[in-house]
């Protein structure tokens, strides 16, 4: 008789846990399963302005003009540097950052509100201001490269590829390296102090205690900011739309922003519907690296 | 997370009152942190305030003597930034309480409750945090389009609340695992039901749980750009990010820097206060949500 009325109530609560995770459940199916379940069923048909916009059954072929689509492998490669390249300068730009907000000193409260103010602002706001920063007549950057002398005359730096690249980087370093360093340095906080008395006692440098403490009791924190970042870093829209457009010429046109014009301007929704899986395959690939290396640091370091 | 614990790691510990190398360079990095942080943002503010023929004055002028708000005043009279700011404060403050009136019941139920499938649903939970906007932004359009949502604050308010709803949901649950289970067992015996239990007793509990991530939806709602480009086309219904960007001249050649510093500024001061007053709770809820994944 208990039995069962425990039972009954057990039962209960599981239905009312179930009604309660219902809303949420209904809101995320709608908004990330039902547009990726609908990009994968998508991308097997032509439908475009050449199709009068009907859905017209075609394989693989989307899949197929990828590989042939120059466009689609110059944007992947503008992504991929680019994500490299920010990802690499957050990190260690970071992890200098949390290593000083880790030490006792005073105002480090104040310190740390500034040093997390960049993460939170706008991007699409940030990058107008970064866009003025680089403005080729009445920019501060040619200013003061120029006082300093170390250029002759003003650099046209959102209009010449290479020059354009390095602003996106530099706004982009200047964005999120605050949010790469509060992670590093909840982590380091997390870190035990005797452990580095402990190892100062046997005459270790402070480079050898952060390379043989720090370092690697960080690793899993290091591994998901660059799973976060990798993720953010590969989707980037606002930033490059706003400072280039993806200009000039195309050569900062990240992923995201074709497949924004495939869809957007072009029409063309059965080939974004494509460019889109691919993206989405991507990040799964990564995610599922990132998850084996930090099980594998975290089993490493409890041993 | 404690600020107290200070492995006092790297640098020498900084003995008061006397000059190293070691301290030199500590009180330079900070410096320099300060000013990498800092001077992007003073610029842009100070540009704000400047007379347009101090904008465009080559070389640069770094201390102005003459100061203006007319780029302000400009913004507001000349175009209807009033308005952009109402868009943004409504779609980032109702996203940021629906996304917690779903969230933490879900949280809840996933901490106590245990339904089936629990496990699963954390596991798709995480993975969706990982997916940028460009990925379900198509499948979003036919949504908005099917359900006439175009040019409605409904077409940002259920993404924006879906998005920030896996973030919600494990901070929310970590923190619900913590309560003392005894709270709960005593409101049972009371008679409260789980839904009287939740409003009466858990939440006024875990208030300060619902401040965090609240603060975090309501940042990222703010900052939102390619759905309020895409869901929105018309010009009083539009966010700030979104209308900042698309302050234009009546030609290539004649762009209002002044009014688009100014909106940059505009826009940006909500959040700078929030960053001010609620800086330990950012913090908080980014390191959450990033050590559960």
């Amino acid at each position: 008789m208990t039995a069962t009325k425990v039972n009954t109530i057990q039962a209960r609560y599981r239905r009312t846990g179930l009604y309660l995770l219902i809303p949420a459940i209904a809101v995320l199916l709608l908004v990330f399963a039902y547009p990726i379940g609908r990009s994968f069923w998508l991308s097997l048909f032509d439908q475009n302005l050449g199709t009068g916009l009907e859905p017209v059954f075609a394989g693989l072929n989307n899949y197929d003009r990828i590989i042939g689509d120059g466009r689609f492998w110059q944007s992947f490669w503008v992504t991929t540097r680019f994500t490299v390249i920010t990802v690499v300068l957050e990190l260690i730009l970071g992890m200098g950052i949390a290593l000083v907000l880790n030490q006792a000193f005073r105002g480090r409260n104040v310190v740390r509100t500034i040093a997390i103010l960049p993460w939170a602002l706008p991007t699409a706001l940030i990058a107008l201001g970064w866009t003025w920063i680089f403005n080729d007549q009445y920019g501060i950057a040619n200013d003061i490269l120029l006082r300093l002398g170390l250029i002759q005359e003003g650099i046209n730096w959102l209009g010449d590829p290479l020059t354009a690249t390095v602003a996106l980087i530099v706004a982009d370093v200047w964005k999120t390296t605050p949010f790469i360093s509060i992670l590093l340095l909840a982590g380091l906080q997390s870190i035990p102090g005797d452990l580095y008395e402990a190892y100062a006692l046997e005459g270790a440098s402070a480079w050898q205690s952060f390379y043989r403490i720090t370092l690697p009791l960080l690793m899993p924190q290091v591994i998901i900011a660059i799973l976060f970042r990798f993720a953010q870093a590969f989707g980037i829209f606002d930033l490059v739309q706003v400072m280039t457009g993806g200009g000039p010429g195309g050569a900062t046109e990240v992923v995201s922003l074709y497949i924004y014009a495939t869809a957007m301007r072009y029409l063309d929704f059965g080939y974004s519907a494509a460019m889109v899986v691919v993206t989405f395959l991507l990040l799964i690939v990564a995610v599922v690296i990132c998850t084996v290396l930090i099980s594998r640091y975290r089993s490493r370091t409890r041993e | 997370m404690s600020t107290t614990l200070n492995p006092d790691s790297l640098a020498t510990p900084a003995k008061p009152r006397k000059l190293t190398v070691g301290t030199v360079l500590f009180w330079l990095a900070v410096v320099a942190i300060v000013v990498f942080c800092l001077a992007p943002i003073l610029w842009q503010v100070l540009t704000s305030f400047k007379v347009n023929e101090d904008i465009s004055a080559i070389p640069n002028v770094y201390f102005p003597t003459r100061f203006t708000l007319d780029h302000y005043i400009e913004l507001f009279t000349r175009r209807p930034f009033m308005r952009y700011v109402f868009n943004s404060a409504l779609v980032s403050v109702v996203s940021t309480v629906t996304c917690l009136l779903i969230g933490a019941p879900a949280a809840y139920a996933l901490a106590r409750l245990r339904p089936l499938g629990g496990r699963i649903i954390q596991a798709g939970i995480l993975l969706i945090t990982l997916f940028p906007g460009i990925l379900l932004l198509q499948g979003l359009l036919e949504i908005v389009q099917a359900f006439h949502l175009g040019n409605r604050y409904l077409s940002l308010i259920i993404p924006y609340t879906a998005i920030n709803l896996p973030l919600t949901i494990l901070v929310m649950r970590s923190f619900y695992e913590q309560l003392p289970r005894d709270l709960e067992d005593a409101a049972r015996v009371d008679g409260y039901n789980t839904l009287q239990m939740l409003t009466k007793i858990v939440m006024p509990l875990t208030l300060p749980a619902l401040v965090t991530t609240g603060i975090l939806t309501f940042i990222f709602a703010w900052n939102e750009f390619i759905f309020a480009l895409t869901f929105i086309t018309e010009e009083r219904l539009k966010t700030i990010p979104v209308a900042s960007a698309q302050i234009g001249g009546t030609s290539v050649f004649e762009i209002p820097y002044g009014p688009i510093a100014a909106a940059t500024v505009v826009g940006t001061i909500p959040l700078v206060l929030l960053v001010l007053f609620f800086q330990r709770q950012i913090i908080q809820g980014l390191t959450a949500g990033a050590v559960k994944g």
